[in-house]
């Protein structure tokens, strides 16, 4: 039981995830380079600029939801298989993701990263 | 990239695994959550182990953001993996831990992977669509 459980958090974070990871790399794209911004405008600007872009909530939201997953499957099984399993997943979904909703140019090369990363990852786990 | 980008990408990369291993030494003196007591969950921000965890992981967001704010997630996460690889680094050189062929595989692919995105470019453009154009533009990469 405790197995089905600790996937269910690992599935839960992978989706939650690569939602806020969208959602936040939008609004972060938005909001613009923030070191520039800072140097131009001050801290307090830029603070305000991130607070006043609806989807950096969304991102905190899909982020929130991804943190408590993981805490729940550390809960339920070891860091070894919850964090390596989670983060493989999630590599592969955010590319999809990203290409899919940010329209990012995902080429081979960065297909390959992901790829490899992923297996990397979850060969660290066994 | 400037120095300021690769510093950044470094503090995404280490704070977020030493945070995580903060969580799990906290979430192991909790003992398992019961769904039925999802109170003891929202109460475990108040052990210790648990508290520092989240405040690196406080720090790895901001530096998490600040990189999303000039580079694409495809290029981010991958770039940023290195911090699985330090965690099997710490273990082995600081707490002495055995290493498997399997997890040395695993460092090897991670490290190829970080190789391959961080040679390549940081940021997708999209250029400004054509006042006759079509509405899926093609998109072009620039180097960082």
């Amino acid at each position: 039981m405790k197995n089905i459980y600790a996937w269910t958090a690992i599935w839960l974070n992978v989706f939650a995830s690569t939602a806020g990871n969208v959602w936040l790399s939008h609004a972060m794209k938005k909001v613009g380079d923030v070191g520039e911004l800072r140097k131009q405008y001050g801290f307090r600007r830029v603070i305000k600029r991130i607070l006043t872009t609806p989807t950096f909530f969304l991102g905190m939201l899909g982020m929130a939801v991804a943190f408590y997953s993981l805490l729940f499957g550390l809960a339920w099984a070891n860091l070894s298989l919850v964090v390596p399993a989670a983060a493989s997943l999630t590599f592969v979904a955010n590319a999809l993701a990203a290409r899919i909703f940010l329209h990012e140019q995902v080429g081979r090369r960065r297909w390959i990263a992901a790829l490899l990363v992923a297996g990397g990852v979850a060969l660290m786990a066994v | 990239m400037t120095f300021r980008k690769y510093l950044v990408l470094a503090g995404v990369t280490v704070f977020s695994p030493v945070g995580d291993a903060l969580l799990n030494r906290g979430m192991k003196q909790l003992g398992a959550v019961s769904l039925h007591d999802l109170s003891s969950l929202l109460l475990a921000v108040l052990n210790p182990w648990v508290a520092c965890g989240i405040l690196f992981l406080i720090a790895y967001f901001a530096s998490y953001m600040a990189a999303l704010s000039w580079a694409d997630l495809t290029y981010v996460l991958p770039a940023t993996s290195l911090g699985y690889v330090l965690v099997a680094l710490i273990a082995r050189i600081g707490f002495h831990e055995s290493i498997s062929p399997t997890r040395w595989l695993g460092i090897a692919l991670i490290t190829a992977g970080v190789g391959f995105v961080a040679a390549g470019p940081s940021v997708t453009v999209l250029p400004e669509p054509a006042k006759t154009g079509t509405p899926e533009a093609v998109t072009q990469e620039v180097q960082p």
